[in-house]
């Protein structure tokens, strides 16, 4: 130890410039390996959840339903819908509890905020490794739709973005409310149990929200979830919404993601730095 | 000694929690290779100053500067010379000892291709070579300190900052740590160390502060704060539950000055036997007696009224 074989590579210097361009980036290293101890399971998932809805909801439920859904078979009318929701629900898992126990539990986030990497930097580096995963998961969930006949278009690759985009739209919020929490005394269920299943009960997938009252319809306003699911109805069987909604959808995204971005930075920077 | 420059300036620096001034207007200075040691009990701002020394804790007031940079507006260039050594270990429980190596040297930009041989170098250094595949909470208390201390070596730091380095291990083990820490102070790393124990005070640091309530109570070498603020020795006596007090007016005059704890009364002295002799011919007997010399507890409990760990 005395004589030192090894000369370190980068000064002082660019350790810390390395850091401030790609900390993100060597963040995100730490969470893919979390994520690839649990490689098994999540692919497990990642196969057999689509395998499964797509036949009980597709082919089973579908038998029931007479005729077409706006204008097409229910497994058509159902998958992408089911796909956008699956995301939803992949974003529930990893930006809740992850973020609770890098901050409480573990207490993962502290360490390499002691080196030159930044707290939003931190932020940033779950956020790309997640978005790796469900863009996987995504192709994953597309290349089952296409096997079951249920997308025959190329067009229809466009709802794995939409429904990335919709997964950071609900879990970027979701991050920011979980990285402000001080103490973990059961609040994440209740936003699952409260939040996150009447959403995506409530938002057009498994029938058009035409369907539900007006008094009911709202939710599906409020939710990404519907946005998303109509969407991906346009990419993959070609719904008819009209421009301006269409806009609308994807603006409601963009923002929600974008507002959930701004202050999940600010949280885990407030956190690391106080 | 003199001769070295220094590398952490700390003017007035203030932190302050709602009405709590945790760190109160402190002022000091570190010279590059220096052991320098803040001693206190809990509380007394120590860790609160080290968080502000690596910029991870903004400062309310004051000036810091740390190798002639602001940690809060250079923060990732001071940290990428600093080696940090927190009071809870943050070690990731998801990855395994050598792991936590190497993914905290990626934090640096370091490549896989340097990493691999320095981590490799670094556990045969803390000696966990033989664990590097093992999960981090197999490992023993003192083999966590060892792999903490390791990790904040990835990036072959200046100055390493070490908060309550053997807090919470068993004799044998601290004395693997200390002796870590030496080969790194003859390697010319500044070490900076906060610690509620004396003997630890003593062994590691050539200089030190004496922090209570964020404030600055003594600074100094431990020997001559010992002779500053100390008698050479102090003879302990115990007389059993509430009758320290009693027999304290029989003692007078024996010592330079007297503490009363809880359970025991310490008696300043130049010379310990003697006293104890003095003792015994007026005709008290303590229940047991203990002559020791005087140390860095002592100059705390003179300057504070309060024990160093309560």
């Amino acid at each position: 130890m005395s004589d030192l074989p090894l000369t370190r590579p980068l000064t002082r210097e660019s350790m810390a410039s390395a850091a401030i361009r790609r900390g993100v980036l060597f963040y995100a290293e730490t969470w893919i390996r979390y994520i690839r101890v649990y490689a098994l399971s999540l692919g497990l998932v990642a196969v057999v959840q689509p395998l499964l809805y797509l036949v009980a909801m597709g082919v089973g439920l579908g038998a029931l339903v007479r005729g077409d859904v706006a204008g097409v078979s229910y497994l058509r009318f159902v998958a992408p819908a089911i796909m956008v929701s699956t995301m939803t629900a992949a974003a529930m898992g990893e930006f809740s509890y992850n973020i609770t126990g890098g901050f409480l539990w573990n207490k993962g986030f502290f360490a390499p905020n002691q080196t030159p990497i930044q707290p939003r930097q931190i932020a940033g580096g779950v956020i790309v490794a997640c978005c790796l995963r469900f863009t996987i998961q995504c192709l994953i969930f597309w290349a089952m739709m296409v096997a079951f006949g249920a997308v025959d278009s190329a067009l229809s690759l466009l709802s794995v973005p939409i429904s990335l985009l919709c997964a950071l739209a609900f879990g970027l919020p979701l991050m920011a409310y979980t990285a402000q929490m001080k103490r973990e005394h059961g609040q994440l269920n209740l936003v699952q149990r409260f939040i996150v299943m009447p959403l995506s009960l409530f938002s057009g997938t498994y029938f058009l929200l035409e369907t539900m009252p007006g008094y009911l319809q709202w939710i599906g306003w409020v939710s990404p979830i519907w946005h998303a699911t109509q969407l991906a109805r346009v990419v993959c069987f070609g719904l008819v919404e009209p421009g301006w909604l269409i806009v609308t959808h994807v603006a409601y995204l963009v923002a929600l993601a974008l507002l959930g971005w701004v202050l999940a930075m600010r949280f885990f920077e407030r956190r690391l730095r106080d | 000694m003199t001769a070295s420059p220094t590398v952490i300036h700390a003017a007035d620096l203030m932190k302050v929690y709602g009405k709590l001034r945790a760190v109160d207007g402190i002022n000091f200075e570190v010279r590059e290779g220096e052991s320098f040691g803040l001693l206190g009990p809990n509380g007394a701002g120590k860790s609160t100053t080290m968080r502000m020394i690596g910029g991870t804790l903004i400062r309310d007031g004051g000036t810091l500067e740390v190798l002639g940079l602001d940690p809060d507006k250079d923060g990732p260039l001071i940290r990428a010379n600093l080696g940090v050594v927190p009071q809870q270990d943050y070690l990731d429980e998801e990855l395994r000892v050598a792991e936590n190596l190497t993914m905290y040297g990626r934090y640096f930009g370091l490549p896989y291709s340097y990493l691999r041989p320095k981590v490799a170098e670094l556990l045969e250094f803390a000696k966990l070579t033989d664990r590097a595949k093992a999960n981090v909470e197999e490992l023993s208390g003192g083999m966590k300190r060892r792999l903490v201390i390791a990790r904040g070596l990835i990036n072959d730091p200046r100055i390493l900052l070490l908060d309550e380095p053997t807090t919470g291990l068993d004799p044998q083990a601290r004395h693997i740590v200390w002796d870590q820490l030496y080969r790194l102070k003859e390697r010319g790393v500044t070490l900076i160390v906060t610690t509620h124990f004396m003997d630890e005070a003593e062994q590691l640091c050539e200089r030190l502060i004496v922090m209570d309530n964020g404030q600055i109570k003594a600074e100094g070498r431990p020997m001559a704060l010992i002779r500053e603020y100390s008698t050479p020795e102090v003879l302990e006596l115990r007389f059993g539950v509430g009758r320290n007090e009693e027999l304290l007016p029989q003692l007078e005059g024996i010592g330079e000055r007297h503490e009363l704890l809880a359970d025991r009364l310490l008696l300043y002295v130049r010379d310990g036997d003697a006293a104890l002799s003095e003792v015994a011919r007026r005709g008290i007997t303590p229940l047991t007696s203990l002559v020791r010399r005087s140390s860095l507890e002592d100059v705390f409990l003179r300057l504070t009224g309060r024990s160093l760990i309560e």
